[in-house]
């Protein structure tokens, strides 16, 4: 089985972040870049699959230079090769075109399974698996918590409201990988070594075979801003029987909200 | 400008946020001389239901028929509508963002050639354009956002855009799906969560507990309040990962994003991950021993006090208040 795992190079969650130049740029606090949490239990998923079926792990980003940490991490945990797509073209691209250029490396790749992460942390779009299985014409399903293969039945369960929607689909296919699906494992000692004698295939826009008119139509930044601030809040005093009163009062007449 | 907006059925009931939506859309075909139609999919739409969409202004709806769409395929309900958006020309095509609406969308988008915009919470039409917010880094900013032409494939948070009662008359035309070969998976089944209570990512209310809730036993209590609320119960992390509730319950940056009318957090610091899934609910209250817990920073009432006090004092009392 040739399994291809997506996986992002993200600021970790601790970091803060503040709006500065009016709205032009982001600042950040804290530069700790880690492998897409999400992406974590799908390279577990496919580590467990290919001890299972055999076959070959190959991890994939689209990004700068920056972003080979995150593949070598995956490659730690135990992926056989990995492939990072970078070209100044690349970057800051909505998840549509990020999409189409994985797709467009696929299109030359044999894969039997794409596993991707429920969503990038940071950019918050939970889009572009699905667009990339969309784009290869293979079955999708996302938000996966359980995942059964048997021959090329696959069959998967996904969260949504207030349950579970059960899934049915054949190889190869695109699953997103939610939180419950595994634990994913520590990189080992070993694993760390012998991932940095490992492959990364960089390949830029011209190898590809694309240029700027390959992207359909853009997105237009406009600004950052800040959340809207939150109104300064009271704090109820007095002996808890009164203030659960008083708090009850508020909500009902004061916020409206019961 | 022609917008077409997707009514989610489930279990034969249109989904709220679909109103949300569709409130939306219509505003915006109004600010610009447009046309927003509500778009039912499915072969058991009634001509009644397709026409309730009249209720927020929109004039125009269709049903679109096809024995492939009797049960729920991602991408072969996402071909179809694409396919129809394509022959109509509707220049865009919004969802409300519910785990339906986050799963087609990005297939319409790939399909429809579009850029997709996810989980948007404010909508806006300046100088003819539509210009979008949406949150990034779990709602620590805001990115705003137009595409060109005013092409897009966009979903809105649930819970977020007021339903906005503007009565018209409204057509319903029925219409054979046209599908491409795609290949989907389909829905074979459901299995429902254990509680009865509401998932938090669709409740007005929610109250959650965090490691101060000390034990799995104790979360019955913050149950039974949520049961008088008609509500959700929500967790933190900590009281998901020590295995007290499900993880369908939390609430946070690797757990759901909420943003009910009411959020009730009992026991819970406030940890930035947290406050990631819940500080955009309009009324948040904090119930918490510790006076410095961060999560009095977004409170809008908070309770210095131990919980196993409070928490049965408030159940008293709401359940007066119901009668
Ligand atoms: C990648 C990543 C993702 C994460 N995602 C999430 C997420 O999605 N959701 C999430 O919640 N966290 C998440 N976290 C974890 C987060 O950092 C915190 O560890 C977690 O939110 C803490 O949970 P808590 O507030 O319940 O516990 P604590 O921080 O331990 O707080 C317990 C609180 O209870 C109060 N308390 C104790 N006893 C009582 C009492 N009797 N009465 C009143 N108050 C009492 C204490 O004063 C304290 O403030 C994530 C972390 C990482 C690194
Ligand atoms: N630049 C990228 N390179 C590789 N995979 C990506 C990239 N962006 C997103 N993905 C994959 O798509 C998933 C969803 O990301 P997103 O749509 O950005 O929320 C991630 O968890 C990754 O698996």
């Amino acid at each position: 089985m040739r399994i291809i795992t997506l996986v992002k190079h993200v600021r970790d969650t601790e970091t803060r972040v503040k709006v500065a130049e009016n709205g032009a740029k982001l600042e950040f606090i804290g530069e700790n870049w880690v492998l897409n949490p999400y992406d974590e239990f799908a390279v577990e998923e496919g580590l467990r699959l290919k001890e299972k079926f055999g076959g070959e792990v190959v991890a994939l980003s689209v990004g700068d230079e920056e972003s080979s940490k995150s593949l070598r991490q995956a490659m730690a945990m135990g992926a056989d090769s990995a492939i990072l797509l970078s070209d100044p073209l690349f970057n800051d691209l909505d998840p549509l075109s990020t999409a189409r250029v994985i797709a467009e490396q696929l299109k030359k790749e044999s894969f039997d399974l794409i596993l991707c992460g429920k969503h990038g942390v940071g950019d918050d779009n939970q889009a572009v698996g699905s667009i990339v299985g969309a784009l290869l014409n293979i079955p999708v399903a996302t938000v996966v918590v359980n995942l059964e293969i048997q021959g090329s039945d696959v069959k998967a369960k996904r969260e949504i409201e207030g349950g579970l929607e059960v899934l049915e689909m054949g190889l190869p296919c695109l699953i997103s990988c939610q939180k419950g699906l595994n634990e994913p494992r520590y990189p080992s000692l070993k694993g760390i070594m012998s991932a940095k004698k490992k492959e990364i295939r960089t390949i830029n826009a011209s190898v590809l075979g694309i240029d700027e008119k390959f992207f359909s139509k853009r997105i237009k930044f406009i600004t950052f801003l800040e959340p809207p601030p939150r109104p300064k809040g009271k704090l109820i005093k007095g002996e808890p029987r009164d203030a659960v009163k008083e708090l009850v009062k508020l909500l009902s007449e004061e916020a409206k909200v019961l | 400008m022609k917008i077409l907006t997707y009514f989610e059925v489930k279990d034969g009931e249109i989904k709220k946020a679909s109103f949300e939506t569709a409130s939306k859309a219509a505003e915006i075909a109004e600010k610009l001389n447009g046309e927003a139609c509500a778009l039912f999919v499915g072969e058991n739409i009634s001509e009644e239901m397709a026409k309730s969409p009249s209720r927020v202004n929109i004039k125009k709806s269709y049903i679109l028929k096809n024995e492939s769409l009797k049960t729920f395929s991602n991408s072969i309900y996402a071909s179809a509508i694409s396919n129809f958006a394509k022959e109509r020309e509707f220049d865009a095509i919004l969802f409300p963002a519910t785990s339906t609406g986050k799963d087609l969308a990005p297939i319409v988008s790939a399909y429809f050639d579009v850029p997709y915009i996810s989980d948007v919470i404010k909508v806006d039409v300046e100088n003819g354009d539509v210009t979008f917010v949406k949150p990034i880094f779990s709602g620590k900013a805001m990115k705003k956002i137009s595409v060109e032409e005013n092409c897009f494939v966009a979903s809105l948070r649930v819970n977020v855009f007021p339903v906005i009662e503007k009565h018209c008359e409204t057509l319903v035309e029925s219409v054979e799906a046209k599908l491409d070969d795609v290949k989907s998976s389909k829905v074979t089944g459901y299995e429902k969560g254990s509680s009865e209570l509401l998932d938090v990512a669709e409740a007005d209310i929610i109250i959650s507990g965090g490691r101060g809730m000390k034990g799995p036993e104790n979360f019955e209590m913050l149950a039974e309040v949520a049961k008088l609320f008609g509500g959700a119960m929500g967790a933190s992390r900590a009281a998901v990962d020590a295995g007290w509730v499900p993880h369908s319950h939390q609430v946070g940056q690797t757990g759901k994003v909420v943003s009910p009318s009411l959020y009730i957090a009992c026991g819970i610091s406030g940890a930035i991950q947290h406050l990631a899934g819940m500080s955009s609910s309009k009324v948040i209250v904090a119930i918490n021993k510790d006076k410095d817990a961060p999560i009095f920073n977004v409170a809008t009432y908070g309770i210095v006090g131990d919980l196993f006090e409070i928490v049965p004092l408030l159940k008293e009392e709401i359940k007066s208040l119901k009668g």
